[in-house]
């Protein structure tokens, strides 16, 4: 299949400009500049492209909110920050096909009035973070960026800003107080970022994944993207397949691809006990699947959502039937507690909370007042904090208790 | 003696700074050559980079500690960061931290006596597709096994 984010992704030397350009690199810029700003925001608007790092809201929307003609200057973030558990797509993307991101940014940049993008990367990594500089510095070198835009009148300037471990710097003010020089609290909302964002200034923030579908559109345009997908969903999504299957590893599927194809047809089946058992489909913050409910389930907003789960960011972790819930639950609450920022009571307190009663249920035993305690502080950690970390362990707590209880039982 | 950055450092430094609007934006990155150069972020690194930066001395610190990146304390001449997080412990992380704790006498948050290795036990790497994942320093180690790891360990010792 012809796809829009992994075409390159074989060709040796794909992340470097000159391979890029022999393959189809920075051929949108005449058509961008040709087009009126309004029209770029319309057409990414009618592609139906939503948000990948997520959230899913839609990324043409998301651009209209930016005010016109402010005298503040408009900034746009890139999230490269990727730290969902069992996500790993955005450092793919970094890695194989950099300069596509970077087209990506022009378009969007473009469409928003934006003159200087930052992408922020996570700390961690090593290789995304050297490609991803290069191609920025080879970028600059050759004209693609910089006092112009390929020799389009528009001055154009990205600064790749490093992070320095810490997952809540991935929710988006977080980012926002970090590239500032400060520590990764979440702000409160609104203002939201399109208004008062990035030094006081309207900002656009969005995912490495959203941005680099963005040159596929440009140059093919929104109905060519709406091939794939269904309606509401439209367009081709990656997902990162970790845990027990045979064939981890990132995939570029249309939206509304059977789970059970995924796991068995791309990922070669379920590995390990070779019996699934649980399903988590959009990173490790989302409800968790049984596996009937997994076997059943199409990869798109909706259908997941009528699944009572989400898309999330299309981290999709596999887990066999010999995995006990009540230590992989236990797992996720320690993330969780290590990551809250502490701002907020529900989260820094509840998270803190669940982990230790966990942890003692999974070491020692504990009575089924326990479990109910544990629903109880999921329940006051939901919709009560600044951002939605929180909540991010609220859904796994409820899920996993109520789906696999007898594995909480177990052990009492 | 007190930190300050060298001739080279300096110079990065001022290319940074023109990347931002304001010099706190440039905290991060300049923390992160000051880390370079010094190994890890003594309390004299944090004053010289309050400093330069016109940053209150407590601004920066509270931004050290914020970031489990930046270490105020020396970590070993290898540092190693096992992903500890769902995905790599789906796929045998356990057993590897048991082996680092039992051969070799790491554990989270701990130097060797000689000084020449460290460990922590760090979340998610993003190579949950090819855990158990580790990195020692700034290269990433994936599809990690004990067998591997023995080998990496016996090739770093003598290095
Ligand atoms: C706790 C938390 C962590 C997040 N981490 C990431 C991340 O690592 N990468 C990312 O792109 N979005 C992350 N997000 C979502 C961002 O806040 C934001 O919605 C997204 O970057 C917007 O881009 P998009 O519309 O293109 O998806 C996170 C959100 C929360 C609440
Ligand atoms: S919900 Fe948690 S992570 Fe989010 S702002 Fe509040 S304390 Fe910080
Ligand atoms: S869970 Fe270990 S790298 Fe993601």
């Amino acid at each position: 299949m012809k796809k829009v984010l992994t075409n390159r992704f074989l060709i040796e030397n794909s992340h470097t400009l000159k391979v890029y350009r022999e393959h189809g690199g920075y051929q949108s810029i005449d058509k961008l500049f040709a087009t009126k700003p309004a029209d770029i925001i319309e057409e990414v608007k009618r592609s139906g492209l939503r948000g990948r790092g997520g959230a899913g809201f839609p990324a043409g929307m998301k651009w209209s909110f930016i005010p016109k003609g402010g005298d503040k200057p408009v900034y746009l973030c890139v999230n490269a920050d990727e730290s969902e558990p069992g996500t790993f797509k955005d450092r793919y993307l970094l890695e194989k096909d950099p300069h596509q991101l970077i087209e990506g940014i022009i378009i969007c940049a473009y469409g928003v009035g934006c003159h200087h993008a930052y992408i922020y990367i996570r700390g961690e990594f090593d290789l995304a973070y050297r490609r991803i500089q290069e191609a920025v510095d080879e970028a600059y070198a050759q004209g693609v960026i910089g006092e112009t835009v390929l020799g389009k009148e528009y001055k154009l300037d990205i600064t790749v800003h490093r992070g320095a471990g810490a997952y809540i710097c991935g929710e988006e003010t977080a980012l926002l107080e970090s590239l500032e020089g400060k520590r990764g609290n979440p702000r409160i909302k609104p203002p939201f970022p399109a208004i008062v964002g990035l030094f006081n200034s309207p900002t656009v923030i969005n995912n490495v994944e959203t941005l680099s579908a963005l040159p596929f559109i440009m140059n093919k345009g929104a109905e060519a993207y709406r091939q794939w997908g269904t309606d509401k969903s439209p367009g081709t999504k990656l997902f990162c397949v970790s845990g027990h299957v045979n064939k981890p590893g990132v995939y570029e599927l249309p939206l509304g691809y059977p789970l059970k194809d995924l796991i068995e047809k791309e990922c070669g089946g379920v590995a390990g006990t070779g019996r699934l058992k649980a399903v988590v489909t959009g990173g490790s913050s989302v409800p968790v699947l049984t596996a009937e409910e997994a076997y059943s389930a199409r990869l798109d907003y909706e259908a997941l959502m009528e699944k009572g789960t989400m898309l999330g960011s299309g981290g999709v972790i596999v887990m066999d039937d010999s995995v006990d819930m009540l230590w992989a639950l236990r797992n996720l609450a320690y993330f969780y507690a290590h990551e809250s920022c502490g701002q907020c009571t529900p989260c820094r307190e509840g998270s803190g909370w669940t982990y230790k009663i966990l942890d003692r249920i999974y070491r020692e035993g504990g009575s089924e007042k326990d479990l109910d305690l544990l629903l109880e502080i999921a329940d006051n950690m939901v919709g009560r904090t600044i951002c939605v970390l929180a909540d991010a362990l609220a859904m796994p707590v409820k899920s996993y208790i109520t789906k696999f209880r007898e594995d909480f039982v177990k052990n009492l | 003696m007190s930190f300050t950055f060298n001739e080279k450092n300096l110079k990065k430094c001022d290319a940074i700074l023109k990347c931002y609007p304001n010099k706190q934006a440039a905290l991060l990155p300049v923390l992160w050559l000051a880390q370079k150069q010094q190994g890890y972020l003594p309390l004299d690194a944090q004053e010289y980079v309050a400093q330069l930066l016109d940053l209150s001395p407590v601004h920066v610190y509270g931004v050290t500690t914020f970031y489990t990146m930046f270490k105020t304390k020396p970590v070993g001449k290898y540092h190693l960061q096992l992903c500890r997080t769902l995905s790599c412990a789906l796929v045998g992380m356990e057993n590897i931290g048991h082996h680092l704790k039992e051969k070799y006498q790491l554990e989270h948050d701990s130097v060797s006596k000689d000084g020449r290795f460290s460990l922590e036990l760090v979340e998610c790497l993003g190579s949950c597709g090819s855990g158990p994942a580790l990195m020692v320093n700034d290269s990433l180690v994936e599809h990690l096994t004990i067998e591997k790891l023995d080998k990496l360990m016996e090739k770093l010792k003598k290095d």
